[in-house]
């Protein structure tokens, strides 16, 4: 597992193989449809960041990524989505496997109303992941350190983490989501519910937590797709208007709408 | 655009002209008589419970006390087999004790009526003692036995001695007797712990309700144990499986209308099905205790979705996104956060299946039964159907018992409301 995410590492983005890739993806709300044949390739150990306007089908493309849209009702997905290679809506597929490897955070930090120890020791608990007691407190533990919350927390592991500020329950919500050792970690604007201190510090987390995972980021502000992703992909209106790397999207877009979206015009 | 309209809007609303005033002061009289109409009404309801309280309790209180009379019976060695206690005259043991303090009665019809002052089941509670205490055989038992339910009343006011001889339940000979006793000292009114441990009987000095709360309590856990996981589990279901179509809509109407079905009518089915059908023994508390799940069960559905309803959406994405599985998820955390809301709404149900009477009647638990229910098959009475048999007897001292035992249904009620309240505020979380 860490050979092969040592070479994954050091290999260049360009030539290894993406770690999930859309294949015209379509996704249908009943009868509406919300994203119309999308592709597009998230990088191994980059931050993807999805932009574009309220209601462009940025969710709905990152819910797809782990399947949460399964949980809608009357929601459909076409085209194909792939994990290292794999079909991610195939039969073989189970669910509950791929949204262990697929990890998400949410808009709204949404801790367990369990303490702080339980609610990063649930993931690999339900997963099977710790072999024992001394195992389980190693994953909490680091699961905490990498999510840069350790020093706050340490000494009160056991008091709930709804107590937590709302940018310490959101860090809570990462470590939770990275203990179970995903490959790719889905955030739905992760800063929108926190302060601009908070936001910088999740921020500055997202970065650290690039080496060891593949991040695919929606967030409203274009500032912090700029600060935070080295690929950024522009919505609208359910269709992916324009991608590249996010150094392009924002100083030479090539689409007219996705020029008039940066700077402000629409959206 | 919309700048350059404001202002000539805000321009010509005058508040200060006569017509605002009196449109505000409007506004603010309509509000007062909102405030009044709602106090008036809290008012008239807290004081129409009051009045019903007042009542059961003006009505009920002489029942928790019961006029007890101390008699030393002698237990001569002659008249009771030391090897077979049980086979004496006792009525001639008990007839001798009340002439030993008694003056001379003479006839036998004279002996009767002084036997009528102490509760016709003294020669029982006499041989029990003795069966229970076999060393005073050769000597004597002191005893504080009920005097009979006429006495009763006499001693606490509810037959006059003002009234004309021929209009009284006792004679004025037997009051001379009750007054001698009195003046020996021999007459007290203890609490009237037979109202909570004895079971029903003919003699209201002597009826109790302990039939009944056992009865009740067998029949409420048959109702527990069947409503309580069946409701749950069709609340889960509904709430977190089923899909929103035609045919969950129309189960969710129809159990909204369970819960509206006039309570008669579960009794009906109950005599239909549990008795008729299924040959279940009559006037038994799990027959009972069946119907009042029935009836308990579409509360417990409909309060169960609602505390599942409220747990935040966050919650599940959070553990669906975990990949619990959905009935990790639900187990997990749904719904141990909706437990203090069903708890509570359980409790509330069964508080109202308590209470409930009329599906009681239709089954047969409203017997006469004179001991407690030793399990769910065994024929018994509940607390409603006591209190309704109760207020059908002629016996004056069942008009006060019935009372009483309304204000025993009504005390157990309030328990159960107020575990309700504590399990609300003990287990609710906050987030």
């Amino acid at each position: 597992m860490s050979a092969t995410l040592e070479a994954a590492r050091s290999a260049d983005p360009k030539s290894s193989p993406p770690a999930m890739s859309g294949n015209k993806v379509s996704v249908f709300y009943g009868a509406k449809q919300a994203l119309f044949e999308v592709d597009l390739d998230i990088e191994r150990h980059q931050v993807t960041s999805l932009i574009g306007p309220s209601g462009c089908g940025k969710s709905t493309f990152l819910r797809s990524l782990n399947r949460m849209n399964d949980t809608i009702e009357g929601c459909r997905v076409e085209g194909k989505i792939t994990l290292d290679g794999q079909d991610i809506y195939d039969r073989s597929i189970d669910v509950v496997e791929l949204r262990a490897r697929v990890g998400m955070v949410f808009q709204k930090p949404n801790p367990f109303p369990k303490s702080i120890y339980e609610n990063v020791a649930y993931g690999p608990r339900i997963h099977g992941l710790s072999r024992n007691k001394a195992e389980l407190d190693d994953i909490v533990t680091s699961s905490i350190r990498r999510a840069g919350l350790w020093n706050e927390v340490k000494d009160r592991l056991n008091e709930p983490g709804t107590g937590l500020s709302g940018g310490q329950q959101q860090r809570l919500c990462i470590a939770r989501a990275i203990a179970t050792q995903p490959e790719v970690l889905l955030m739905d604007e992760p800063c929108s519910a926190l302060d601009p201190i908070a936001t910088a510090i999740v921020e500055e987390l997202i970065d650290e937590l690039r080496e060891n995972f593949t991040i695919v980021i929606v967030t409203h502000s274009m500032q912090q797709a700029a600060r935070v992703s080295q690929k950024t992909a522009f919505f609208h209106l359910g269709k992916l208007i324009e991608e590249g790397k996010t150094e392009d999207i924002f100083t030479n877009p090539k689409n007219k709408q996705t020029q008039d979206y940066i700077t402000g015009r629409i959206g | 655009m919309t700048d350059a309209i404001a202002p000539a809007f805000v321009a010509t609303a005058d508040l200060s002209s006569p017509e605002a005033v009196q449109r505000r002061k409007r506004r603010y009289a309509a509000d007062l008589r909102l405030r009044i109409y709602g106090v008036a009404a809290i008012a008239t309801a807290i004081g129409l419970l009051g009045v019903l309280l007042l009542t059961l309790v003006i009505g009920g209180y002489s029942a928790f006390v019961q006029t007890h009379a101390r008699i030393d019976f002698a237990i001569p060695a002659e008249q009771v087999n030391p090897a077979d206690p049980a086979k004496a005259n006792w009525r001639a043991i008990v007839a001798q004790g009340l002439q030993a303090v008694l003056p001379e009665a003479g006839s036998p019809a004279a002996q009767r009526a002084m036997g009528q002052i102490l509760t016709n089941n003294t020669q029982f509670i006499v041989r029990d003692a003795v069966l229970r205490n076999p060393s005073v055989i050769g000597g004597t038992l002191t005893l504080d036995v009920p005097v009979a339910d006429p006495f009763d009343q006499l001693q606490k006011g509810v037959i006059r001695r003002d009234t004309p001889e021929e209009n009284r339940r006792v004679s004025d000979q037997q009051i001379a007797w009750f007054d001698a006793l009195a003046t020996q000292g021999r007459i007290s009114t203890p609490f009237n712990w037979g109202l909570i441990f004895n079971a029903d009987s003919r003699f209201p000095e002597l009826a109790g309700l302990s039939g009944a709360i056992v009865g009740s309590f067998y029949a409420l856990l048959v109702c527990f144990v069947v409503s309580f996981p069946v409701g749950i589990a069709a609340a889960a279901y509904l709430e977190e499986f089923a899909p929103k179509n035609r045919w969950t809509d129309i189960i969710e109407v129809n159990i909204n209308n369970l819960a509206a079905v006039p309570s008669i009518v579960f009794g009906l089915l109950g005599l239909a099905v549990f008795i008729q059908i299924f040959g279940l023994p009559r006037s038994a508390p799990i027959v009972g205790g069946l119907v009042l799940a029935l009836m308990t069960l579409p509360t417990i559905i409909i309060v169960t979705r609602n505390a599942l309803k409220a747990v935040p959406p966050s919650i599940r994405e959070a553990a669906l996104g975990m990949g619990a599985s959905r009935h990790q998820m639900i187990m997990h955390h749904v719904l141990p956060l909706a437990l203090p809301g069903i708890l509570t709404g359980t409790i509330i149900g069964l508080a109202q299946a308590l209470g409930e009477t009329a599906p009681l009647l239709l089954v047969g638990m409203n017997a006469f039964i004179t001991s407690p229910p030793g399990g769910i098959m065994e024929a018994s009475t509940a607390l409603p159907t006591q209190i309704y048999i109760w207020a059908d007897s002629p016996e004056r001292g069942f008009v006060a018992r019935t009372s009483a035992g309304i204000l025993v249904l009504l005390a157990f009620l309030l328990v159960m409301n107020a575990i309700a309240i504590f399990l609300r505020q003990r287990l609710e979380r906050k987030w």
